[in-house]
Order: C-alpha cells, then sequence, then structure tokens
C-alpha cells in the first residue's frame, strides 16, 4: 500500500509539473483529487489495510492528498500568471490610433466675447438687463439726448418699421427704461443686437453691443477709467493699459474714446494697432444731465458713466478675424475654431 | 476737414514744432488725425534747365532731340516727344535718377538709338496744375513764364512741399469745420497767440438796402440771411496765393469772384454765394419756402422739381438759389458780370439735409451746413469775402451791410463752480489752471474762489453747461491726470445674472454639450424665407428702408434661417453639422405696428449627417428638459407643420401646453431649397420652457432592496405607437412599479400580418421589501391583462 501511495505520489507530481494549461490542471485535479478520482481509489482500497496500520495508511493519504492539492494549486497559479501575461500581450493595441469622437458643440465667438465681459464685470455689483430690439424712436433717439434733426436719425442709418417704430441702433436705449423703472444705485450691463444700415468687410447691418450704465452719488471719470480697465485686464490681458482721449456723444459729456494698449505688440506699434500701441475699443462718457433728468433722476444729486462695446469688433481684434462677414456666414469650420 | 500746414501758419505760429507734434497736440484735444499727406514728397532731382536746341530725332518722326542747359547737371541731351519744346524755354526736367510725384524713377537710357539723359516733366508730373501754375494744365510740357536758377530743384522754387493733416472732427464741434476753427484749437494747444484774418473792408459806393431788397419769409429754416451789394466788379483770375491755397484743398481757381466764396468757406467755415446782381428780377431777394413744382436749374445745369420742404432764394419772379446747396443757373457770375450780391445766411442743418438727400443734390455748401453753422459765422464770413474784394481790388463795396436775423444774440455766460468740475473729473484741478485753459480756448473768464463766471465764445454753441466746460478743461489739461478709481465715492450693490439668464446659459451649454453649434443669423430675413415654408409674409414686420429685399422682413420663426445654415454648409462639403441659435421672434400684436411687437425668445435646432435622425434630435431635446429641472410630462404628438416631414414630425408638450416642435425638413421642400439629404430641426419656446423649470432640488431616498426587471415581448397591431403601450402600462395600477422602457422595435419576417413586436423591460421595486417571484409574477399577468383587453396586444 505504502509503495503504492508512493508511486501515485510521483506520477501525480511529475503530470502536474507537465501540465501547461489551466483546462488540463482542473483535469489533472479530477482525476487525482474527484470523487471517482484516484485518491479515493487508495482510500476506497483501504479496507484491505490491516487495522493496525490504517491509521499510518490513513495519514500517508491524507497527507499525499494535501500535497497533490498544493502542488496543484501552485501549479495553477504559476499557469495563470502566464496565461494573464501571454493575453495582455496578445490585446496590445496602436495607442497612436484616432480617439473615438465625442461630439462637441461650442458657443458663437460673440456670445464668448459677452460672457468674458459679463463675468468680468458681475463683480462689481452689475445686473444685466436686454431691453427690446424694435424700440421706440421716443427710447433710441429722443431721451438719449439726440434731436430731431440729428444725422443718426436719417432713414439711411436707421431702419425704421413706422415714423416712431425702428430697430434700435444702439443698446443704450436700453439704458432709459432701465433708469425709468429702477433708482440709483444703478449698475446695469445691456447686451444685445443692435441695427444699422451699413455692410462692408468691418460694418454688418446687425451687430452686438453692450451698454453700462452706472448712477450713483459720487461717480467719477476716475471710476468709469477704474472699472474698465479691472474688465479689460481680465478680457484682453493682465498687463493690459487703458487711455482716455475726447469723444462725443449726445448723451455723455464730457464724452471719451477708450483705447488699449496694444495686445500683439505691447505698444511698440505693429499692424493691429496700426503702428500706433493703442486699439480703440469703446466709447464712453459721463451720463449727461439732460439724459438723467429725462429720466427723473436728480442730476444734482447723481452723477454716472455709461460705455458702449461692440461685441463683434472685441471678437475680431482677440480672435484675429479679418472680416466682420465670418461671424454671420456660420460655416462649421469658422465655428469650431473657438 | 483738411489743414494745409502752410495755411495753419498763418494764424498760429509753429515755428519749432514738428508735424508729429502737432498731431499729437490735436489727437489729445479730440481732433484725431486720420492721414498726413507730405505733399511732393517724393518729388526729387526735377530740376530747371534751358533747352538750347531741338532737332528732329534721325529715326523717329514723333520724337524730338534736344539739349539743354541743367546748371550743376551740366549740358544735357533730352529726347521727347512732345511738341510744345522751342529753343530758350525753360522747363523741368527730370534727370537721371530723378523721382517723379508718382514715385516713379527716371533714368538715362536710348531712345530709338539716341541717348536721352532724363525726361521732360509736365506739370501732372509735378502733381500740379494751372491753379498752381498758370500752363501747369497744359497738354505737353510745363513752360514756365519766368527765369528761375538752372540746376535747382523746381518743388523748392514753386513752394511743392506741404504737409495736409486730414482731421476727423465730431458732430459737436461744427466750428472746426474751417481752417480758422482748427487753428483756433491748435494756438490753445500749443499755447501761442491765434491770430484772426482780417475782416476791414473800405465801404466806398452807396447803401447795399438801395440797391436789393431781402425778405425772409421762412425765418424757422433761416434764421440769419446777410447780403452786400458790390459794384464795379472786374472778373478776372486771382493771385496765387489764393489759388494755391484752394488746390491745397482739392479745389480748382475759377475767378476772382468765385475764388473768394470758396475761400471764405474753407477758411472762415461759411459757404458763400454770390449773385450776378443783371439777373436778380425786381432787384429782390426772398428766403421762402419753394412752391408746389417750381421748378430750379443749378449752376450744374441740373433741373429740379420744387416743393414746400425745399427752401429756395428767389426773386421776383421765382428762385434764383437751392438754399444752402447750390445756386442758380440763371443768376451765375460771368466773365462779364459787373455787380453782384454777396449771400452769406445760416440756413438750418436739417432742412439742408432732408433737401439734399431728397434731391440727390450735394456740395461743398450744404456738406457745411448739415454739419451746423452758427449765428455769427455769417456776418463774419460776408466781412471776410468783402474784406479779400478789397485786398484783391476787385470791386466796389457798397456800406451797410442787410442782415435780416431773427437770432439771440446775446453773449451766453455761464456760471459754476471748480468742485463742480472736479466732482465729475474726479480729480483736482486748480481753479487758476482752469481759467488758463478757458481763456486759451475764447472764452471770457470771471472767477473767484473757485465760483467761476464765464462767456461762451459765440461759436461755441455745443457748450451749455458745466460738463462742457469739465471737458473743455480735462482735454487741455490731459487725460493722463485721470486715475483709475473703483467706486469710492458711491455705495456697495449687489448684482448678477436672474434665474431667466442663467437658464438661457444652461440651455446654451447643455446644446453645446450635445455637440451642437451657436450660430448667429440675420433678424431680418428675405420674402423668400417665408413662402417656401408656408409662413405668411404679411404677418411679419416690414421694415420701411430695408438694405435690400433680402432683408426687410422681421422673423416670425428661426427655421428658414437655420436651414439656410445648414444649406450653406452644405454647399461647402461640410458633410455633418449640427447647429442652434437662441435669439427672439418678432410677433406683431397688430399690424400696422402701432405698439411694440412682441420679442419671443426661441431655441432652434438643426442637424444633418451620419448618425443623425428625428431621434437624436429629441434625445437632446429630452435631455435639455432634464438638464434645466424641467417639470411636467413632456409629450410627443405627431405634428402637422408644412415645412416639416407629415410622417416624422411631432409637436412637443409639457403637461399639456405647446413647447415647440420637431422633425424631419419635409423632403419636398429641402428639394425646392437644393437640399439633397435629410434635416432635422426642432423649435422651442423659451418661455414656455421657463415656465415648467422647478429649480428646487428635493433629495430621493435611493430603494434599500433589489430591483426586479422583467422583459415582455409584445405582439401589437402595427398602428398602435409606444405612448399608447406606455400609458397602458403605467396606468395598469401595478404597484413598486419604478420604470418601463422600450428596448426593441421588431417589424420583420414571422410575424402576424399587420402586427410588430414590440419589447419592453420593465422594473419594478420596493421600498419595504424584497419581490418574490410571486409578486412580480402577479404584476406581469395584470399588466398583460391591461394590454390585451385594452389594446389588443398578446405576448409573443
Amino acid at each position: 500500500m505504502k509503495e503504492k501511495i508512493d508511486r501515485l505520489k510521483e506520477r501525480a507530481l511529475a503530470a502536474i509539473a507537465d501540465t501547461h494549461i489551466v483546462k488540463a490542471l482542473n483535469e489533472l485535479k479530477v482525476s487525482f483529487l474527484g470523487k471517482n478520482g484516484e485518491i479515493t481509489g487508495l482510500l476506497k482500497g483501504m479496507k484491505d489495510v490491516p487495522p493496525e496500520e490504517k491509521p499510518a495508511i490513513g495519514k500517508l493519504v491524507n497527507g499525499l492528498r494535501a500535497e497533490i492539492e498544493e502542488a496543484i494549486a501552485n501549479r495553477e497559479r504559476l499557469l495563470k500568471e502566464k496565461e494573464t501575461a501571454a493575453r495582455l500581450e496578445s490585446e496590445a493595441i496602436d495607442v497612436t490610433l484616432p480617439g473615438k469622437a465625442v461630439a462637441r458643440g461650442g458657443l458663437h465667438p460673440v456670445e464668448l466675447v459677452k460672457n468674458q465681459l459679463i463675468e468680468a464685470f458681475l463683480p462689481f455689483g452689475f445686473d444685466v438687463y436686454e431691453g427690446p430690439e424694435v424700440e421706440l424712436d421716443y427710447y433710441n433717439f429722443k431721451q438719449l439726448n439726440i434731436p430731431d434733426d440729428h444725422p443718426a436719425r436719417d432713414m439711411q442709418d436707421t431702419f425704421y418699421i413706422t415714423d416712431s417704430i425702428l430697430l434700435r441702433t444702439q443698446t443704450s436705449a436700453g439704458q432709459i427704461r432701465w433708469m425709468e423703472k429702477e433708482k440709483p444705485p444703478i449698475r446695469i450691463l445691456s447686451p444685445g443686437r443692435v441695427y444699422r444700415s451699413d455692410y462692408d468687410a468691418t460694418h454688418s447691418p446687425m451687430f452686438h453691443q453692450m451698454e453700462g450704465l452706472v448712477v450713483d452719488k459720487g461717480i467719477t471719470l476716475c471710476d468709469l477709467k477704474g472699472v474698465l480697465e479691472e474688465v479689460c485686464k481680465k478680457v484682453f490681458d493682465p498687463g493690459v493699459k487703458t487711455r482716455l482721449r475726447p469723444s462725443y456723444f449726445p448723451f455723455t459729456e464730457p464724452s471719451v474714446e477708450i483705447d488699449v494698449s496694444c495686445s500683439e505688440c505691447g505698444g511698440k506699434g505693429c499692424s493691429l494697432c496700426k503702428g500706433t500701441g493703442w486699439i480703440e475699443i469703446l466709447g464712453a462718457g459721463m451720463v449727461n444731465r439732460v439724459v438723467l433728468e429725462n429720466c427723473g433722476i436728480d442730476p444734482d444729486v447723481y452723477t454716472g458713466f455709461a460705455f458702449g462695446v461692440g461685441l463683434e469688433r472685441i471678437a475680431m481684434l482677440k480672435y484675429g478675424i479679418p472680416d466682420i462677414r465670418y461671424l454671420f456666414d456660420n460655416d462649421i469650420r469658422f465655428l469650431k475654431q473657438f | 476737414m483738411k489743414l494745409p500746414l502752410s495755411w495753419l501758419a498763418e494764424y498760429v505760429d509753429v515755428t519749432g514744432v514738428s508735424v508729429a507734434e502737432l498731431e499729437s497736440g490735436l489727437f489729445y484735444c479730440g481732433l484725431e488725425v486720420e492721414e498726413i499727406i507730405h505733399t511732393a514728397e517724393k518729388i526729387n532731382k526735377i530740376v530747371f534747365c534751358k533747352i538750347l536746341t531741338v532737332a528732329k530725332h534721325p529715326n523717329a518722326d514723333k520724337l524730338s532731340v534736344c539739349t539743354v542747359d541743367a546748371g550743376q547737371y551740366g549740358i544735357l541731351q533730352i529726347v521727347t516727344a512732345a511738341t510744345n519744346v522751342f529753343e530758350g524755354a525753360i522747363v523741368p526736367v527730370a534727370v537721371d535718377g530723378a523721382t517723379l510725384n508718382n514715385g516713379e524713377t527716371i533714368k538715362k537710357g536710348k531712345l530709338r538709338g539716341e541717348v536721352s539723359m532724363g525726361m521732360f516733366c509736365s506739370g501732372e508730373e509735378l502733381g500740379i496744375n494751372d491753379t498752381w501754375y498758370d500752363g501747369a494744365s497744359v497738354n505737353g510740357i510745363l513752360i514756365f513764364r519766368e527765369e528761375y536758377p538752372l540746376g535747382e530743384e523746381v518743388k523748392k522754387h514753386l513752394e511743392l512741399e506741404d504737409y495736409i493733416f486730414d482731421i476727423s472732427v465730431t458732430a459737436n464741434r461744427p466750428d472746426c469745420q474751417s481752417i480758422i476753427g482748427l487753428a483756433r484749437e491748435i494756438a490753445a494747444v500749443l499755447k501761442r497767440p491765434f491770430k484772426m484774418p482780417s475782416l476791414e473792408y473800405a465801404a466806398e459806393g452807396g447803401k447795399t438796402s438801395d440797391k436789393v431788397k431781402v425778405t425772409v419769409s421762412a425765418p424757422d429754416l433761416c434764421p440769419r440771411y446777410t447780403a452786400n451789394y458790390v459794384a464795379d466788379i472786374k472778373i478776372g483770375p486771382s493771385p496765387l496765393w489764393l489759388r494755391r491755397r484752394l488746390f491745397r484743398m482739392g479745389l480748382n481757381s475759377i475767378n476772382n469772384i468765385v475764388d473768394i466764396t470758396n475761400y471764405v468757406l474753407l477758411e472762415i467755415g461759411q459757404p458763400m454765394h454770390a449773385f450776378d446782381y443783371r439777373y436778380l428780377r425786381g432787384a429782390e431777394i426772398n428766403v421762402r419756402r419753394a412752391k408746389e413744382g417750381e421748378k430750379i436749374t443749378t449752376l450744374d445745369t441740373k433741373e429740379f422739381t420744387l416743393g414746400p420742404s425745399n427752401l429756395v432764394i428767389s426773386d421776383r419772379e421765382g428762385p434764383v438759389a437751392l438754399a444752402g446747396i447750390m445756386g442758380g443757373l440763371n443768376s451765375e457770375i460771368k466773365l462779364d458780370t459787373t455787380e453782384i450780391v454777396f449771400e452769406a445766411a445760416e440756413f438750418k442743418r436739417d432742412n439742408v439735409r432732408k433737401t439734399s438727400r431728397t434731391l440727390g443734390q450735394r456740395s461743398d455748401s450744404s456738406a457745411i451746413f448739415e454739419k451746423g453753422t452758427d449765428a455769427y459765422s455769417a456776418e463774419t464770413g460776408m466781412k471776410r469775402a468783402l474784406s479779400l474784394v478789397c485786398q484783391l481790388g476787385a470791386g466796389k463795396i457798397y456800406a451797410g451791410m442787410t442782415d435780416v436775423n431773427s437770432e439771440d444774440m446775446s453773449p451766453k455766460t455761464l456760471e459754476f463752480t471748480a468742485d463742480q468740475i472736479n466732482g465729475l473729473l474726479g480729480i483736482t484741478v486748480p481753479s487758476s489752471e482752469m481759467t488758463a485753459i478757458l481763456q486759451s480756448l475764447g472764452f471770457a473768464v470771471n472767477e473767484s474762489k473757485g465760483n467761476f463766471k464765464v462767456i461762451v465764445p459765440p461759436y461755441r454753441e455745443d457748450v451749455a453747461g458745466f460738463p462742457d466746460i469739465a471737458e473743455e478743461v480735462i482735454r487741455e489739461y490731459g487725460y493722463d491726470h485721470i486715475n483709475c478709481t473703483l467706486f469710492e465715492h458711491s455705495a456697495n450693490k449687489g448684482g448678477g445674472l436672474t434665474p431667466s439668464q442663467n437658464l438661457d446659459a444652461a440651455i446654451k451649454a447643455h446644446l453645446v454639450a450635445c455637440g451642437y453649434y451657436q450660430t448667429i443669423t440675420y433678424s431680418f430675413v428675405s420674402d423668400k424665407f417665408f413662402e417656401p415654408y408656408g409662413l405668411d409674409p404679411a404677418s411679419a414686420v416690414k421694415l420701411k428702408n430695408p438694405l435690400g429685399e433680402d432683408f426687410s422682413l422681421m422673423r416670425t420663426s428661426l427655421v428658414p434661417s437655420l436651414v439656410n445654415v445648414v444649406l450653406k454648409n452644405i454647399n461647402k462639403n461640410n458633410n455633418d453639422g449640427k447647429f442652434f441659435e437662441s435669439s427672439v421672434i418678432y410677433i406683431p400684436k397688430a399690424l400696422p405696428l402701432d405698439e411694440l411687437p412682441e420679442e419671443r425668445k426661441t431655441i432652434c435646432l438643426a442637424a444633418y449627417g451620419e448618425g443623425e435622425d428625428f431621434f437624436t434630435v429629441k434625445g437632446v431635446i429630452d435631455e435639455m428638459f432634464a438638464c434645466v429641472r424641467c417639470t411636467g410630462e413632456v409629450r410627443y404628438t405627431p405634428a402637422d407643420v408644412a415645412y416639416l416631414h407629415p410622417g416624422r414630425s411631432a409637436f412637443i408638450d409639457i403637461d399639456g401646453k405647446r413647447v415647440g416642435y420637431l422633425g424631419e425638413l419635409n423632403p419636398v421642400l429641402g428639394e425646392k431649397l437644393g437640399i439633397d439629404r435629410r434635416v432635422y430641426v426642432a423649435e422651442l419656446d423659451f418661455v414656455t420652457i421657463e415656465s415648467f423649470v422647478n429649480e428646487k432640488i428635493s433629495f430621493r431616498p435611493i430603494a434599500k432592496y433589489p430591483s426586479v426587471e422583467r422583459d415582455l415581448a409584445l405582439l401589437a397591431d402595427a398602428a398602435i405607437t409606444n405612448a399608447q403601450i406606455t400609458d397602458c402600462i403605467k396606468s395598469s395600477g401595478v404597484k413598486n412599479m419604478e420604470s418601463v422602457r422600450l428596448f426593441d422595435v421588431y417589424n420583420g419576417e414571422h410575424l402576424p400580418k399587420g402586427k410588430k413586436s414590440m419589447a419592453y423591460r420593465i422594473r419594478f421595486t420596493a421600498h419595504d421589501r424584497t419581490l418574490s417571484v410571486t409578486d412580480v409574477e402577479k404584476y406581469v399577468e395584470k399588466i398583460l391583462k391591461e394590454l390585451g383587453d385594452k389594446l389588443g396586444i398578446t405576448i409573443r
């Protein structure tokens, strides 16, 4: 019997060591350790073993079982490691193949500029108000101190619907509507579409402006410069400088143009800034007393500033777009760039 | 407005001031220089020479070979095609290496075998004509009328070099539309005195009022009209200095009287007119509105039919000038004119502009009047013109200028304090500085302890209150003194976006996340955008003066615009595209408009290309509702929208309220538009979506017990919809049903005729126990019974 056990042990261990796939190992496991396996067969042979030898032989058989189990387990671990390594190797991919496309959309560059400006102004306590695009002459011109005989009212500059209803030519119309319903302190931005009868590489009959209006006690030209310089730093470049120079708008006095230092050349002069080192970005000024009075705000108590910025112009400057018409062509190859 | 440096120097001493300094000074005081033209800059080595001999070219009939004495350049042989050259003539010659006015370089060379050491020049090649130098307009070589030092530069002796500033003047400064206006500003910037041109003249004849009777019947359109009679007119050429000033400004000399009127327009900014007295019928002038149908032929021989909105200068018989725009041909100055009446008037800018626009007739005068002239310049202009007549000896001036004036001529005074100015600026400009600045700008200033009383110069109609004074002060004091402050003296306030503005941003962000690109298209569209879509152009707001028919109607739907974007992209071989636009449509309450139309914010989607179908767009919309927290039940029902595919379009409702629709563009329409593939569009109303948004988030407990799923393959009549089946399952009254989801539709073989197979996965969850197999079987049994009873559906 002992001899049988030894032979089995020898044979089993050799067979295990000679097995190279997990499936075959499982078969071995069944043939040695299974219900009808050889170990079971040995145990069946125990009935022929003299009773006094039974404990010793039993121990030997159990020892053999443990030994085979362990050998199989070790072999199995080894084979699995090998198989895993082989599988991983066979699964290698070309990591330079193109990625699977995920649909990516985008906002229009004019919207991006609008959002950037709004984000830059909001920390100063601004609200956002969008007035109507089809507007009364009263809000677009009269209340803004633009007299009846002002050239801007001409049919060739303004789109009219009736004698008193028109497409607003400026978002400034919105500031009047806001001042009529809100009392100071007022800080608003009024973005939106505006319309003028003009069409070439830098003019579109429809474009976007953003109006800003601040009215409170003690507002000065220095506040105008301070706020706009902060905003320009966020929208253009942290190192940007601003410059004021005289201009004229009927609804502000004094009126200024605001230039920013050219971000392309840093002020040295280049083709973008036409060699001046400065780029004109918006018109602004201290709110005309007549406008405040028109809206029922006492100009002896309150002062304010207002500005209007063309969003297309900023987008064209920021992104180097040479012709305004690209912005309204909506070619997907253009839209995908932003 | 053009400003030649040479003319400016007459009124302000500019010695020692560079062109760049002048440009910068003008810029900072609000007069932006758009261009500086350096005249004759390029001309080089064009020198005087005397022609010694002229001989026929041996090999060319049309050429001559000349020898010339060119001073320091020696005796040169020049070949020319000109026929007006002769021995002894002094002419300009461009020697080897010379440059003409247009930048062209001249080199010595051979012409048909004969050496030419340079080229004779015409007036044009020197950039001049007869106005600059008599004989310069001749078709041929410029022949000088005087002796000049041979070999010296022509441009030096003919004073061809100058700098002309082209200045952009803002609308509030019509006074700067003149040489003296700009000179006054520059004098203030340079802190040097301004010298006014002479207004002196000697009146030696009789009285103007004896010669001509002036009536102004329309003082509302002509607040001031001055006239002066001048006798013994000797029409002739103007002196060179005057002609050259006109030339620098782009005008040609006509004769002394016409030149004087043009000169005063440029110098003083006052348009002038001169009538030939012979043709003023009745020796009368009446400034009146034209009669209906009245006709005038202007100096340029154009005839116009007028009406009461046009202002005319009339004699006893009829119009002799279109007020402020152009004189009539009938009273034009002629070579034999001997008596004239000068006119200098103030015509209202609005009327001049409207007449000019409606008649399509413009002139330098109308350009000035359209910008506005002040009440004083009529008188100044008249005096200056008479002074020039005197200076030129062109006629005998009658005394007593006729002046019909309804303007308030009392000086305008303003009172303000230094604190008011500084309060607006935010800095402290010393009172003494303010005084100096205002005085330099022509204000009479009386200041005591910061209290100012000033008299505004008559030509400064734009200065009406202390903010205008603040502007005058800061533009001269310097905008670089303005600091950056952040609301130092005012209260803090909150701010931020409204829920509606946040919703707008969230919808856009969602669409971008779904691969859609935002577009911006014009709000006004063509008729062509309505009819193929079955939209009614008559229901849209129409512009009175569109840029063209393609931009004439305010759109009532965004769909045609977006489909047009798709079409344009297809035409550019862009094979797929997903677009959206978020903007308003314009819905009139009544037409013609008597109140503003409703501007309804709308979101429009359009998609085409591989993988796109009705359901991809539907998925984006469903997810949008979820993403912005739209509460309420969303339902899709078959739609009948003319421009959508009748079998592939749906209305979208939330809780029974119409939000919009989506569908495939009707292929019939697509074909008409030239679109060869399927396009999916949707249009949604922003306000309706907004009304279902509930931003409140409440936590829902997550089930502790496992869920059970059952798949049911159902056999249904082909006409039965998913919505019917889902509704039936959901309303079967079965408890613990968490969700019902269609996962397969089969229309293929092995099905009874007229039937389809629909496979649903139903998920059951209980929050208080683990569901048993028996529970679920009971549920399924009940669901199947309902489906069978109500829709005749069986399990497959």
